[in-house]
């Protein structure tokens, strides 16, 4: 009986240091997972960093060159070297929300549709396919745009806005010209189409999060669908919608592929929106291999980094709203 | 009612009897949800201008039958009813009926107080304003009174274009009552419209219950013994999807008829 208690106590010291090893190899490779993934995470802020510093920097001789001054001119001569950005600003905003203009009612729609009113066995297809269409490559719609869409609308809706805005004051000008099928229209019209899935699947996502019994409560009193859903969903879910709408702003502004495709890339700012113009994105896909002089890489650069800024600028919003409602749903 | 027949009745319950009409009779009631049976055959009225309580041990089907009587099921596809709900004499569950206006004729509070994200004000003129056309001043007044009947106007007239969402949550509950009344409806569902609210907030609208009864019909759902014996005039006991026992408040929590009726009322199953 002793001898057997021994003979336990002895398993037990023997053990002692082999269990402590295993601790001290555990730990050890504890402290490397949590140093790999530290690193990880911060490599991405160094990498942000360093796009920063580096737009910075190799935007440098513009600013040096044109000051703030680059911000407002319209001017885009490669020959005399003289550079300004207001043409690819005005071309990338304009875009951007006449994009908006087209999707956020559409998209809203959707998603009305998907979450209120859709039979269960038609959800899932046309949510897939919604997801799918933000899945294309950007060059897809690019090549869509320019061989098939552009024509298109060159046959068909250019020739109608023409002639019906054709005697209205102000809407003549914003219609005006030739049909060229390209420009700043077909550009916007590609846009929308390629932010729809973000502004539907966030905005879907949202009308999900809205509890049913606050929606039974409004039918309760005897509303409609299109009432519930206008008076207590939407104002319920509104910083969600905004969010997602942001994120798809962000999208339209940085798009470059398929919009170098349509635009036509002219460096003017024309008050008709059927005139080839260029954003800042296009501008920069389309030039950077001609781009011989120093200043001129620099201007191209420059463009890049107010890009930086304004993108930097929706998403933060964007994701300050979604984080809010978030928050608030819970 | 004829004088003849009240002078013959002998005793108050027999007055009482005579003189109460039945504005919802639901006749042979079976409902399903997807395959699953949640209520059996019941058959019940529910008096105008009487309080009914429904009570049960959870998942007996008392709230599915108050959510029958308003159509809320029409929401979930694969949820459906069997039988008839007579409102005032017409089948509420055949097809051609306007579910919208039905709601509006029949008002729910919910357990969870509902506010809409919108200012007090608004969140009661919204409803009124869904089936009639009022000037600004009757918006007002009828905001006003709807607010005085539940007992809320004092507590918030000085801040109607605050957020609903601002308001405590006893107050959001007689918020929730006063957008039912608003809208002028004839009978109130509640379901278990006081189980999350404090002793104080639940006595209130324990309170504005036996007022609301001189205008309106109410169906209530608790699992408070005590409210169902302080509120109802009639109760409806009910056990997995089959009615047991249906009968005056007051008999019913003296003198049960059925067993399981005695057994629930007295806490030994439930």
């Amino acid at each position: 009986m002793i001898d057997v208690t021994l003979r336990k106590n002895g398993a037990r010291t023997r053990a002692l240091p082999t269990r402590g090893r295993i601790l001290q190899r555990l730990r050890r490779n504890d402290a490397i997972y949590r140093n790999v993934t530290r690193g990880a995470a911060i490599g991405v802020l160094v990498l942000l960093g360093g796009v920063i510093v580096a737009l910075i920097d190799g935007s440098m001789p513009a600013w040096r060159a044109f000051g703030f001054g680059f911000l407002a001119s319209e001017r885009w001569n490669p020959v005399t070297e003289n550079f300004g950005a207001l043409a690819p600003i005005y071309g990338t905003v304009v875009t951007a929300l006449i994009a908006m203009v087209i999707a956020v009612p559409i998209g809203l729609l959707i998603s009305v549709f998907l979450t209120e009113l859709c039979p269960t066995w038609l959800k899932r297809p046309v949510g897939t396919a919604i997801e799918l269409l933000a899945g294309i490559p950007s060059i897809i719609f690019g090549i869509w745009g320019l061989f098939v869409f552009a024509p298109f609308l060159q046959g068909t809706l250019q020739p109608f806005l023409i002639t019906v805005f054709g005697n209205v004051p102000v809407l003549s000008s914003l219609f005006a010209g030739p049909p060229y099928g390209i420009g700043v229209l077909t550009a916007s019209l590609i846009l929308a189409i390629m932010v729809l899935p973000f502004i539907t699947s966030i905005s879907r996502d949202v009308f999900e999060q809205v509890q049913a019994v606050l929606k039974e409560a409004a039918y309760g009193i005897g509303c409609t669908t299109w009432e519930v859903v206008w008076n207590v969903v939407i104002p319920y879910t509104r910083v969600g919608i905004i969010g997602g709408i942001m994120l798809g702003l962000g999208r339209a502004l940085g798009e470059t592929m398929a919009v170098t495709f349509v635009i036509g890339n002219a460096h003017k700012i024309s008050a008709s929106l059927l005139a080839p113009g260029t954003t800042i994105s296009a501008a920069i896909a389309n030039e950077f291999t001609e781009a011989v002089g120093d200043l001129y890489t620099a201007s191209l650069i420059a463009l890049g980094l107010i890009l930086f800024v304004i993108t930097f600028f929706v998403l933060a919003i964007s994701r300050y709203m979604l984080a809010r409602i978030e928050r608030r749903i819970g | 009612m004829n004088i003849a027949s009240i002078a013959a009745a002998r005793t108050d319950d027999a007055i009482d009897r005579a003189l109460r009409r039945e504005k919802i009779s639901i006749r042979n009631l079976s409902f399903h949800y997807a395959s699953n049976r949640a209520l059996n055959a019941i058959s019940l009225p529910l008096y105008e201008h009487h309080v009914t309580a429904f009570i049960g041990p959870s998942g007996c089907g008392k709230s599915t039958l108050l959510r029958v009587l308003n159509r809320m099921y029409d929401l979930y596809p694969d949820q459906r009813a069997e039988g008839e709900v007579l409102v005032d004499g017409v089948d509420v569950l055949a097809p051609h009926q306007d579910v919208n206006l039905l709601r509006s004729r029949i008002g729910m509070v919910f357990q969870k107080p509902t506010p809409f994200p919108m200012s007090i004000y608004e969140n009661i003129a919204f409803g009124a304003r869904l089936y009639e056309r009022l000037s600004a001043a009757d918006l007002g007044m009828r905001v006003e009174q709807a607010l005085r009947r539940a007992a809320l106007w004092d507590e918030v007239k000085d801040k109607l274009a605050t957020s609903g969402l601002s308001l405590s949550g006893g107050q959001q509950q007689r918020l929730c009552i006063a957008r039912s009344i608003a809208v002028r409806p004839e009978v109130i569902l509640l379901d278990e419209p006081c189980s999350a609210l404090d002793p104080i907030s639940t006595a209130k609208i324990e309170e504005l219950i036996d007022e609301l009864k001189e205008d309106y019909t109410i169906v209530i759902v608790t699992h408070n013994m005590q409210q169902a014996a302080r509120v109802s005039d009639y109760t409806a006991f009910m056990y997995l999807g089959e009615l047991v026992e249906f009968d005056a408040t007051s008999r019913m929590f003296t003198s049960p008829g059925d067993k399981r009726t005695q057994d629930y009322i007295t806490g030994r199953f439930g």
